[in-house]
């Protein structure tokens, strides 16, 4: 993967809030592989604010799908309960930045006033690690429907082989045939016998 | 038109009716719209989403379009709502607990606004003077309806919002679990979380909106201007569209089939007998109790309800300014004008009659203090008197 090796930043404290427990764990080891050694993950977000205010983060980088966004962003504008302002995002002038992020399904916020360079590594490395994990998660669903499906055209064809005296030979021709015929996937036709066979018993 | 395709965000609640209908039933096809709705998680994602372009237009909480105009706690992104998705449909609801507390110190259901507050002014003082920890309460987003009536409500029954109680920030799905857990005493959302609350036995319903504010302003259809600019045609379909979807949600008939829809999880997941309530104007103020008819407590469609009206985006600015999210400027109130977009509605549903032919109006809530779009600094004046 080519990634761009920032300047090491043993001080910055970054906090990642995630409740998905391996797309956590790939970002922070890239953070400490690029020399980010001030890394809290945060999975539990009962007493979000509590933690926040403890770990006294420089950088906040979460996960879209998280529904604690909201909160986050209502505790930056109170400005008691943190001890330096938030700002939302990296930099308000970076609108290519933060289409990235948002594509990437990542959001982040910094202490207002700390230098873009110091954060954009940072975000960069997210931006980077979470497509890295869409990706993985894409071929991890896309082998377990294949895997699904094969499954699927065995039944169905266990089912053929049962109730028509078929060969597996055959009952594999009869499924393809059948397919190609109503213009459908094979795992279709053969989820339909499936549950045709279940209507019967 | 439909070789393209129009994508909304939506947040699951109560106030999406009119995008899933017109999904649903035909109206978006109607109007030669290929509409696809995506389900959100948080409203900073709807914001974000409008923002970059992934969402063409959303359901979108008022004062959050007026926020991303003014630039304020987040990116300047000049909004336009061309449609209001309903009026009404908010609660307060506050735990078994504290109403007990209330109930000892007067407090009855359905009693005034005034009568509550006083009650619930009694009990947060006799904390104090135990050296308890204050309450806290929740709502959904800073720039909302439900945090500018939850603080009203609080702050004309003299709780001052920021110094004698907790105000916090929870999605509505988990509003509920907060409160059985006594992470929270209270809390302000839209339906429908406040009947499941009560559904489940862990609150009850002390304020529906249309006691604070009978036909209050909630959310709006949010696209970027650039957006509106670049996307007449779409635009006005979707508007229309909206229209026609917000006019069936309406009629009485279809709000048993307009439950069973938004009870599939891919709308708002919620049972459809809880949905019903909110739909019907029939709350449970309590569990057990008797449905109580709150008329025009949810209103999609009747009384001009889809009519963006300049005065609502008005009284949210002045709640911005009266709770320091953002300081007035008389130059704020032009954008803040242009934000809401009558000429658009008009523009769009020409051919329909009944459309209000002014922009602004006068409103009063519970309190009787007038709201005088015109004269902000002289509202927010009265505001800190009263």
């Amino acid at each position: 993967m080519p990634e761009a090796r920032p300047k090491t930043e043993p001080s910055l404290r970054v906090l990642i809030v995630d409740q998905n427990v391996m797309r956590a764990s790939i970002l922070e080891e890239g953070l400490r592989e690029a020399g980010y050694l001030n890394v809290t993950v945060l999975r539990e977000m009962h007493n979000l604010m509590r933690r926040i205010v403890d770990i006294d983060p420089e950088v906040i980088v979460i996960d879209l799908e998280n529904p604690n966004r909201d909160v986050l962003e209502q505790m930056f504008q109170v400005s008691r309960v943190v001890r330096r302002p938030i700002a939302m995002f990296v930099d308000r002038s970076d609108t290519d930045m933060i289409v990235a992020a948002v594509d990437a399904g990542v959001g982040s916020y910094v202490v207002d006033g700390l230098k873009k360079e110091r954060v954009k590594a940072v975000l960069d490395m997210a931006i980077t690690r979470f497509h890295a994990f869409n990706k993985l998660r894409e071929e991890l669903d896309n082998a377990r429907q294949a895997l699904d499906e094969r499954k699927i055209v065995e039944r169905a064809k266990g089912i053929l082989m049962k109730q028509r005296g078929m060969s597996e030979e055959a009952a594999y021709a009869l499924l393809r045939k059948a397919a190609m015929n109503e213009n459908r996937r094979l795992s279709e036709v053969a989820q339909s016998v499936v549950t045709a066979s279940s209507l019967f018993k | 038109m439909s070789d393209v395709t129009t994508v909304v965000g939506f947040i699951p609640l109560l106030d999406c009716a009119p995008l899933a209908v017109a999904a649903e039933k035909g109206f978006a096809a109607e109007e030669g719209l290929d509409l696809r709705l995506v389900r959100e998680t948080s409203w900073a994602n709807i914001r974000d989403r409008v923002v970059v372009g992934h969402f063409d237009a959303a359901h979108m909480l008022g004062p959050m379009a007026i926020a991303s105009t003014l630039g304020v706690g987040h990116l300047k992104v000049p909004m336009a709502a061309p449609l209001s998705l309903g009026l009404g449909g908010n609660a307060i609801t506050v735990s078994l607990r504290v109403w007990d507390l209330m109930v000892s110190e007067g407090a009855a259901l359905s009693a005034s606004p005034r009568a509550l507050g006083e009650a619930l002014r009694n009990v947060v003082r006799a904390r104090e003077r135990a050296n308890k920890q204050p309450f806290t309460f929740a709502m959904v987003y800073p720039f909302s309806a439900h945090n500018y009536e939850l603080r009203y409500w609080l702050a004309a029954s003299g709780i001052d919002p920021d110094r004698d109680v907790r105000l916090l920030v929870i999605p509505p799905p988990l509003l509920v679990d907060a409160m059985r857990e006594g992470q929270i005493d209270g809390f302000c959302v839209g339906e429908p979380w406040n009947s499941v609350a009560v559904s489940v036995g862990v609150g009850c319903i002390v304020l529906p909106t249309t006691a604070v504010w009978p036909l209050s302003p909630e959310k709006v259809l949010g696209c970027r201007l650039e957006w509106t600019q670049r996307h007449p045609d779409r635009l006005q379909a979707l508007v229309r569209s909206l229209f026609k979807a917000a006019l069936w949600c309406q009629q009485p008939q279809n709000h048993l089939e307009l439950a069973r829809l938004l009870s599939e999880p891919r709308f708002v997941g919620a049972p459809a007998e809880i949905l019903l309530r909110g739909l019907s104007n029939r709350l449970c103020l309590q569990r057990g109790g008797e449905a109580e008819h709150l008329p025009e407590f949810y209103v999609p469609a009747a009384q001009a309800a889809t009519f963006p009206w300049v005065s609502h985006a008005l009284w949210f600015y002045s709640q911005m300014v009266r709770w320091g999210q953002v300081a007035f400027d008389p130059e704020h109130v032009a954008q803040v004008r242009a934000t809401y977009r009558p000429d658009l509605y008009r523009l769009a549903l020409a051919d329909t009659t009944d459309i209000p032919s002014a922009d602004t109006k006068i409103d009063a809530l519970f309190d009787g203090v007038h709201f005088d779009p015109d004269d902000l600094p002289a509202y927010l004046k009265l505001l800190s008197h009263s």
